[in-house]
């Protein structure tokens, strides 16, 4: 399997994510935002970090790179396209992801593990994983998910919703929500559920020696549903 | 402008330094040379005050690659990679703007660290406030807080460890130490030493604004009532320029086109250009024309003593230029070459082809003040007296849950989740244990640190305290299972012109030059900082201390969290019952006079030593040092990780209860083993001559001492978590 990274000015966790793919079994390439052509790939991802150091409205700058082009021409031909918390930020302003992301609700920087439920399985990043909860990490100063009223209306029509944060048991309640998204949510597809965007970081959680493990499960999981 | 000895004092300096100016230049200097030498001349860069002092710490090891001198301290830590890492100050600025300041100490550190070729991996921050009552506090807080965290998140450098006090010392002096660790080849380091004549000297990064003009200057001066007409000395941060000037000249340095290389840190391109030359024993010649500027119509003076951050100066082999340029321009950052090194061992400027600045760079370096400065040595303290009546009254649950609360003991998790700490994916010990820790990526080795510091213990008895504080360090390292390798400290004091503030640096310095001495745990690279007081009222003199060290198999870290019921719980060392300026001592009892705990270096080496040694046979499942609070507070923490309680039985030798379970002796640790390994545990002990203490069994969930007074652990745990959070949220 093939995959891109796409490294933007400010993208920090382009690294770990590269360690990730390659872990579980990725051809990985990087991708610098000037290119104008993405090589060949079976997924491309759209890193974590500080893109255009968030000037302007995080992520929105980095919706305009060169590249971002054939990324949306990749993802709109049915392509697998993730975006992780910066990257998440990316795909909303170019629109590939319905929504928006707000600063936290308590206006501080959150970095800590939390619960996600998994909302849908009848997409190609979650099919198969047994679990319902999975334990990622989240590490994000503007996470907090909104949408208009009639979007959520069409997103939960259409089982958009990925995933949402919950507790270890999988209890979806305002007090397990770290950063107030709407409806606890913490990532979502857009309608054909080829692109996801969500804001925990699964590469910061594939060693038991790290924050914990589940991230290789949804890695070894995704490689796995792309053969 | 005439340059006369008033607009030389105006500029921070004294009539003698003018004097001498005058007569090493043989003339007046002009205004932009009077800039240069008051820039370089002052407390910040010169070290004047404390180079005589400093000189007698050790410095040198095997695993010493640099010591102090360059931009951050190397060491070794084999299969030729290397740990470059320094702590440094930005205490004034912080206090005037504390998000930009604490921001942009964070960003000056870092470059510190990757200047040298080396990645930065972990940053760690030590911050200091005042009373918690005080009507500044919070704000000060939360924005030094948000500032570290702006920076160092957006750079994508995991904040692994920190440390954070309260005391009313620090009410209109706050402290914001920031430490960074960089990995880098052994073979790949890059020094600040020019060599060879006529090569470019390239500009690289952000451009240069009119912000943070005298910054050092004022770093080196004591705070009035005219603090707020400070505010535009206070530098203004970008960490994503950072970022950008981080990859471009890591790129940079994977080719062979540096000779010499040095991030303009205080006093900007002028302590820059002159360090590079005096390094190397050349002369710099620089066209300012050339310098690329943010504002219009800056000044040559302005352009020079600009603190401007996210900049870099760089001596280029000949005909690299383009190559260069190449690699600024992909990553968007202005590159200019500005000047050429010459034989003239001068710094020669030019500004609308006029040569408005010559001075000859030894007078700037070797011939800068040097004073022997007054000081007052320190009595130790006589030893209070505790009535039994004054003790006997408490119960020692309320006592442990009122410092488990307390603002220098209670949990600062607040603070640490604003930090990206798991961003680079190596750390593998988050905030909040002994000390952080970090893998060395790709590899099966892991660096831990920490930072510490007791200014309590230094304000009562300088000399005792700093050599404790080395000593925690060195516990600290040892706790999660490292090996101590070196340290860099951070030595903030009040004004050098005061003879007591002067009294307590000197032996303060002394006692920790005693305890890196002895435990093989040398400074390689630290920072002064002086005048942290408010008119004349002077901070405790707070020296914090940055310690390293190796874990040659990441698989064998230790964390302080109890991990199994029915487990063993031994103390590692005596305990003598020193209550004397202890946390309760001063906050329970009252009591703030007395000297702090003595400081064995015999014992601390071979307990830490023999503590590593029982890591190395696995027979340790969980450790922490006993600090603050003693030997209860260590044990609380450690069921408060682990979720689990445990039965303690108090040792029948000596002193009661309430001394044996409070008591900040030194040298101590807290073990916890598996039942079937006492007796390989207990032989390696005695065989060591280390004394400890079978002090309990470890259980579900509940705290029992001697079978009587219990306590749940979430009981524990509320007191422990809920102060801050509630401090900051009122």
């Amino acid at each position: 399997m093939k995959s891109s990274v796409i490294t933007f000015p400010g993208s920090n966790c382009d690294r770990d994510m590269d360690v990730a793919l390659k872990k579980f079994g990725f051809k990985n390439k990087m991708v610098w935002h000037a290119d104008t052509e993405l090589p060949k790939s079976d997924l491309v991802v759209l890193p974590g970090g500080f893109s255009y150091g968030d000037y302007l409205r995080c992520g929105s700058m980095a919706s305009k790179s060169k590249i971002m082009k054939s990324v949306i021409n990749f993802a709109n031909s049915g392509g697998m396209v993730m975006g992780i918390c910066n990257g998440f930020q990316i795909l909303v302003e170019t629109g590939l992801v319905p929504g928006v992301l707000l600063r936290n609700k308590y206006l501080e920087f959150i970095c800590k593990n939390v619960f996600v439920k998994i909302n849908d399985k009848k997409n190609k990043y979650f099919k198969n994983v047994d679990n319902e909860v999975l334990e990622f990490h989240i590490a994000h100063n503007e996470g907090n998910y909104f949408c208009t009223y009639d979007q959520l209306k069409e997103i939960e029509d259409n089982n958009q919703i990925a995933i949402n944060y919950c507790d270890e048991n999988g209890k979806i309640e305002d007090q397990f929500n770290p950063n107030g998204s709407i409806k606890n949510i913490a990532g979502i597809f857009n309608k054909e559920k080829n692109v996801l965007g969500m804001m925990p970081h699964p590469e910061r959680m594939i060693d038991t020696s790290l924050s914990g493990e589940d991230g290789s499960l949804f890695f070894k999981n995704l490689i796995n549903n792309l053969k | 402008m005439i340059v006369n000895e008033q607009v030389a004092v105006d500029h921070g300096l004294k009539e003698d330094e003018y004097a001498k100016i005058c007569e090493l230049l043989k003339r007046t200097p002009n205004i932009t040379e009077l800039g240069i030498f008051s820039a370089m001349w002052n407390e910040h860069c010169s070290y004047k005050s404390s180079r005589l002092h400093l000189k007698k710490l050790p410095t040198k090891g095997k695993k010493v690659i640099q010591g102090p001198g360059e931009n951050a301290g190397v060491i070794d830590i084999e299969d030729n990679d290397a740990i470059v890492f320094k702590i440094e100050s930005h205490n004034h600025p912080s206090f005037i703007e504390p998000y930009q300041g604490a921001a942009t100490g964070v960003g000056g550190i870092m470059r510190d660290v990757f200047t040298m070729g080396a990645r930065p991996i972990a940053n760690l921050n030590s911050i200091h406030f005042g009373s918690p009552q005080h009507k500044k506090t919070k704000n000060l807080l939360r924005g030094v807080v948000h500032g570290i965290g702006g920076y160092g998140n957006c750079m994508g450098v995991p904040t692994i460890a920190g440390q954070t006090s309260f005391d009313s010392s620090y009410n209109g002096n706050i402290l914001v130490n920031a430490m960074t660790l960089g990995l880098v080849k052994k073979d790949k380091i890059f020094y600040s030493k020019a060599a060879g004549l006529n090569k470019p000297v390239i500009y690289v990064g952000s451009k240069t604004g009119r912000d943070g003009i005298h910054g050092a200057s004022m770093a080196s001066a004591s705070f009035d009532e005219k603090i707020e007409e400070k505010k535009p000395t206070v530098q203004v941060g970008d960490p994503f320029t950072e970022k950008l000037l981080l990859e471009a000249c890591l790129e940079l340095m994977a080719g062979d086109s540096i000779i010499a290389i040095q991030d303009m840190g205080a006093a900007g391109l002028t302590s820059s250009s002159i360090e590079m030359a005096s390094k190397g024993n050349l002369g710099i010649e620089i066209n300012l024309n050339k310098v690329p500027c943010r504002e219009t119509k800056m000044t040559p003076y302005e352009i020079m003593l600009s603190e401007s951050q996210e900049r870099m100066l760089i001596v280029l082999e000949n005909g690299k230029e383009e190559q260069a340029k190449k690699i600024f321009d992909k990553w968007n950052l202005d590159f200019a070459v500005i000047g050429k090194t010459t034989k003239s061992k001068k710094i020669e400027l030019y500004f609308d082809e006029e040569k408005v600045a010559d001075i000859p760079v030894n007078t700037l370096v070797e011939n800068s003040p040097m004073y022997d400065r007054k000081w007052k040595k320190a009595k130790l303290p006589k030893k209070n007296k505790f009535k039994k009546e004054d003790i006997k009254h408490l119960k020692i649950i309320d006592v442990l849950k009122k410092i488990l609360a307390n603002p220098n003991v209670c949990s600062k998790e607040w603070i640490w989740q604003q930090y990206d700490h798991t961003v680079m994916g190596d750390t593998i010990q988050k905030p909040g244990g002994d000390a952080g820790v970090v893998k060395v990526h790709g590899t099966d080795k892991a660096v831990a640190a920490s930072v510490d510091s007791s200014a309590v213990y230094c304000w009562a008895h300088p000399l005792t305290g700093g050599k404790q504080v080395v000593c925690e360090s060195f516990r600290n390292l040892i706790s999660v299972g490292a090996k101590p390798i070196a340290i860099t400290n951070c030595l903030n004091f009040g004004s050098p012109e005061n003879e007591e503030n002067m009294g307590e640096f000197v032996e303060c310095v002394q006692g920790i030059g005693e305890a890196s001495e002895y435990l093989k745990f040398p400074v390689v690279s630290g920072n002064v900082s002086f005048y942290n007081q408010t008119k004349d009222q002077g901070i405790k003199p707070t020296p914090a201390i940055g310690g390293v060290g190796l874990i040659k198999d990441y698989k064998n870290m230790i964390t302080m969290d109890f991990k199994e019921v029915d487990n063993l719980v031994l103390v590692i060392g005596k305990t003598e019952g020193h209550i004397d300026q202890s946390l309760f001592a001063r906050n329970i009892l009252d009591e703030k006079n007395g000297p702090p705990p003595e400081v064995n270096l015999f014992n601390e080496k071979n307990n830490g030593e023999t503590i590593l040694k029982l890591i190395d046979n696995n027979l340790i499942k969980s450790a922490h040092d006993v600090s603050l609070g003693g030997i209860i507070t260590a044990v609380a923490k450690m069921c408060i990780k682990g979720k689990k309680g445990i039965n303690i039985k108090k040792p029948k030798y000596l002193i009661n209860e309430i001394e044996y379970l409070f008591a900040e002796d030194q040298g101590r640790y807290i073990i916890e083993i598996n039942r079937k390994d006492f007796k390989k545990v207990t032989d390696i002990l005695h065989k060591n001559a280390v004394h400890f203490d079978d002090l309990g069994t470890i259980n579900e969930n509940e705290l029992y001492i001697n079978d009587k007074t219990k306590v749940t652990i979430d009981e524990l745990s509320t007191s422990n978590k809920s102060w801050l959070t509630n401090y900051m949220s009122k």
